[in-house]
C-alpha cells in the first residue's frame, strides 16, 4: 500500500518486515531516525527481536556479528565517524562469512567536520568483502533490504551487505513509498538458514588464524564467492520483480542510454536529478543518457561495458574523491576499467562532496564537458582554491 | 517534463515548526492524490535561526533531489525574516507568497501575488500558543489550491491526536476560510 | 588445516600440534622440595603439567616444550631445567 513517510522511517519499516532476530546499533546522524524508529517497533511488540544497546559503533557490530554467528537473523545501521570506528569489525564479518545486512545513511568523513552526505563512507570500504547497494529513492532503500538478506544468506554468497542510501536527502524526506505486506515478505524472504554457527553442545570457532600457507586462499574465497553473488544478486532482483512488481533484476540501470552518445554514470539519489536533467537536454536534442550503478561491490563490470558500448564520451558524476589517484574518482576507475577495450573516454568529475547540493544545471555542465573531453576535475568548486 | 513540477519553500525559525509543516502538506497533497515530497534545508538549526523547508508537488513521482530556489510557492512563518533572508529569492511569476503578518510588506517581486495573514493571532487565540504553522497551511490550502482542506485536516488529526488535532484543525480552517474570503 | 568457510574450526587442535618435540631443556621437579603449591600447573603455557595421584607435579613430555616457565615462577626453587639429550 502506498504512504507517505520519511526515507528512514521507510527503511525501518523494511528491517521490521525482514524479521532480524538481533538489532544493534550506535546512533549517529543522519542515521538516527532509522534505529530510533526501530527501538520503538522493537519496545511496542511490532518486531521480535533482542534490540542490544552498545556504548559504540564498534561494539554494535561487535555483537551483530556474535549473534550471527549464533545463527541469528542481525541488522545495523551506521554511517560515516561510525562506520569508520567500526572498520576492523568490518573486515572481520566478510571474513567470517556472516550475512548481517547493515544500512549506511551516505555521509561524509571528517576532518573537517561535516554531517552532511556524500558517499566517501561506504567507498572507503571498498575492499572489506561486504556487498554495497546503492538506492536512489526510499522506496528503492527499502526493497534492497529484502533483496540484500536474500542474496547474503545464500550459501553461495555468505557475504555480509551495505545498503546505502543518502543522508538526508533520502534519510529525512518524506516520500511516498509502497510498504509490502508482512505475508508476502516472508514468502520471499525465508527465516535464515545458517551455513555453519556457534553452538555450546557441538562447539566451534569462527575466523581461525591462518598462516601465510593459508590466509591467501581465505581472500580468494571470498573475492570468488562476491563474484557469485552478481548472479545471485540478479536473481534476487529478478524474483523481487515477479512478485512485487518492481524490478531490480539489473546491477544497473540504464536510462535513455539507448542512442546515447555521453552517458553518465552515478550511484545513489542523485540518479533522480540527473535524470529530470537527461529529460531536458534529451529535450534540448542532446543525446544523452544515464547509467546508474545499483551495484557497486560486486562491480558489474560486464553490463557497465555492455550498456556504455555504444556511446562516445562517458562522465563519471562522484560524490568521493580518490585523493592520490591520478582518476579523481572511486567510481569512475571501475567503469574505466569496465571500458577499457573499447578505448571509450572515461572522465571523473567530483562533486556534492560534504553536502553540497547538486543542481540539474551541474548535470548539464558536467555532460558539456566530457562532450568536450575536459579532463578529470571538481565541479562546483570555490574559487578562491584555484 | 518539469511543466506539472510545483515548488514550495518554507521560510521561518528554529523551533516554528518549518519541517512539521513541510511533512504535513506534503502529507496532505499525498492524501489528495498528488505526488509529493518534503525535506528540510539540513543542517544544525539553533532555536531561532533561519530555516527552511521545500515542498514539491507533482502528478508524478518527484526524481529531482536539489533545493528548491525558484519556488512557485512560498511561505514565510515570521516577517521580520525579510531583510535578513531574501525569502522573495527566484520566485517565479504568477507565484505566492505567504506571509504571516499584520505590516505591509515590501519587496514582493512583480507577478508574485501576497497573501498576508495573521496568523500568530489566531494561533494565539485558538492554540493559546504562538505556533502558527498548522495555521498557515490552512492559509496555504486556500491560497494555493494544493492540497484539499479535508486531506489536512486528515493529516493533522494523525500527527495530533485529541483535542490538539481539533485545534490545530480550527486554527487552520479559520486561516482557510479567511483566505478563501479574500480571494 | 581446513579452507573451511569463514575459517572456522572445531575445537581440539591443539592436541594435534604435539609441540614436545620443540624442547631442548627438560624440566624435572624435587618432589623433596615441592610444597604442591600448584603455580606450575597454573603457569605452564601448554597446560601439559597435571597432579599425580600424591599431588606433586607430573609431566607430559609429548607437549612440554622446555619454555622453564614452571621454573621460574617455582617458589621452592624445585624444577630445574636439564639438558635434553636425544
Amino acid at each position: 500500500m502506498l504512504q507517505i513517510m520519511e526515507g528512514s522511517h521507510a527503511v525501518a519499516e523494511a528491517v521490521k518486515l525482514s524479521r532480524p532476530q538481533v538489532v544493534s546499533a550506535y546512533p549517529i546522524t543522519p542515521q538516527t531516525h532509522i534505529v530510533e524508529r526501530l527501538a520503538e517497533i522493537v519496545a511496542d511488540g511490532e518486531l521480535d527481536a533482542d534490540y542490544i544497546c552498545v556504548e559504540s559503533e564498534f561494539s554494535a557490530l561487535s555483537s551483530c556479528l556474535g549473534a550471527s554467528a549464533a545463527g541469528s537473523r542481525v541488522y545495523s545501521a551506521t554511517t560515516s565517524q561510525g562506520l569508520a570506528f567500526m572498520a576492523e569489525v568490518v573486515f572481520n564479518v566478510a571474513g567470517m562469512r556472516l550475512p548481517i545486512v547493515m544500512t549506511i545513511a551516505n555521509r561524509s568523513l571528517g576532518a573537517p567536520l561535516s554531517i552532511w552526505n556524500d558517499q566517501q563512507d561506504s567507498l572507503f570500504l571498498r575492499d572489506s568483502g561486504w556487498m554495497q547497494l546503492y538506492a536512489e529513492d526510499a522506496q528503492e532503500a527499502m526493497d534492497l533490504h529484502f533483496i540484500a538478506y536474500k542474496a547474503a544468506e545464500n550459501h553461495e554468497v555468505l557475504l555480509p551487505a551495505f545498503v546505502c542510501f543518502d543522508g538526508f536527502i533520502l534519510t529525512h524526506t518524506f516520500e511516498p513509498v509502497d510498504i509490502p505486506k508482512q505475508e508476502e515478505i516472508d514468502a520471499y524472504l525465508p527465516a535464515f538458514n545458517p551455513y555453519q554457527r556457534l553452538d555450546a553442545k557441538d562447539p566451534i570457532s569462527f575466523g581461525m588464524y591462518a598462516t601465510p600457507d593459508y590466509y591467501q586462499e581465505f581472500r580468494y574465497e571470498i573475492n570468488a564467492a562476491m563474484t557469485r553473488a552478481k548472479k545471485v544478486l540478479r536473481e534476487a532482483g529478478a524474483e523481487f520483480g515477479e512478485m512485487f512488481g518492481r524490478d531490480y533484476s539489473g546491477l544497473v540501470e540504464e536510462y535513455r542510454l539507448d542512442d546515447a552518445d555521453t552517458a553518465i554514470v552515478a550511484m545513489g539519489s542523485v540518479c533522480g536529478t540527473i535524470k529530470d536533467a537527461v529529460d531536458e537536454m534529451r529535450d534540448d536534442g542532446k543525446k544523452v543518457g544515464l547509467l546508474k550503478l545499483r551495484s557497486f561491490r560486486p562491480f558489474p563490470y560486464e553490463d557497465v561495458r555492455t550498456a556504455l558500448a555504444g556511446v562516445s564520451n562517458v562522465a563519471v558524476l562522484e560524490k568521493n574523491i580518490n585523493i592520490g589517484s591520478r582518476m579523481l574518482g572511486a567510481v569512475g576507475l571501475e567503469v574505466k576499467d569496465a571500458v577499457y577495450k573499447n578505448g571509450t573516454p572515461v572522465y571523473s568529475y567530483v562533486g556534492g562532496l560534504g553536502g553540497r547540493d547538486i543542481r540539474r544545471k551541474d548535470v548539464k555542465m558536467i555532460t558539456e564537458w566530457a562532450e568536450t573531453g575536459r579532463n578529470d576535475c571538481f565541479f562546483g568548486l570555490r574559487e578562491e582554491v584555484l | 517534463m518539469g511543466i506539472f513540477l510545483r515548488e514550495l519553500r518554507i521560510h521561518g525559525r528554529g523551533g516554528q515548526g518549518s519541517v512539521t509543516a513541510a511533512e504535513l502538506i506534503a502529507t496532505a497533497a499525498f492524501k489528495s492524490k498528488i505526488y509529493s515530497q518534503a525535506f528540510p534545508a539540513f543542517g544544525v538549526e539553533r532555536r531561532g535561526a533561519p530555516v527552511q523547508a521545500f515542498v514539491r508537488f507533482d502528478d508524478k513521482k518527484v526524481r529531482l533531489r536539489s533545493q528548491i530556489y525558484e519556488p512557485d510557492y512560498i511561505i514565510v512563518q515570521d516577517s521580520t525574516l525579510i531583510g535578513d533572508v531574501n525569502v522573495f529569492g527566484g520566485m517565479k511569476k504568477g507565484g505566492i507568497a505567504i506571509i504571516n503578518t499584520e505590516k505591509e510588506i515590501e519587496g514582493v517581486p512583480d507577478g508574485v501575488k501576497l497573501v498576508k495573514i495573521d496568523a500568530t493571532s489566531i494561533a494565539l487565540e485558538i492554540l493559546g500558543l504562538p505556533i502558527e504553522n498548522t495555521t498557515l497551511m490552512g492559509a496555504f490550502a486556500a491560497a494555493t489550491g494544493e492540497i484539499e482542506i479535508h486531506a489536512l485536516e486528515e493529516s493533522l488529526r494523525e500527527r495530533f491526536p485529541g483535542s490538539l488535532g481539533d485545534k490545530n484543525v480550527a486554527a487552520a480552517k479559520k486561516a482557510y476560510e479567511i483566505v478563501k474570503g479574500g480571494l | 588445516m581446513a579452507l573451511n568457510v569463514g575459517c572456522s574450526a572445531r575445537p581440539g587442535n591443539a592436541r594435534d600440534n604435539k609441540t614436545g618435540s620443540w624442547r631442548t631443556f627438560r624440566p624435572v621437579f624435587d618432589n623433596e622440595k615441592c610444597n604442591k603449591c600448584g603455580t606450575c600447573m597454573m603457569i605452564c603455557p601448554e597446560v601439559c603439567i597435571s597432579e599425580d595421584e600424591e599431588g606433586y607435579p607430573q609431566v607430559d613430555y609429548e607437549f612440554c616444550k622446555g619454555c622453564g616457565l614452571c621454573t621460574e615462577e617455582c617458589p621452592k626453587d624445585a624444577i630445574e631445567m636439564k639438558k635434553e639429550e636425544k
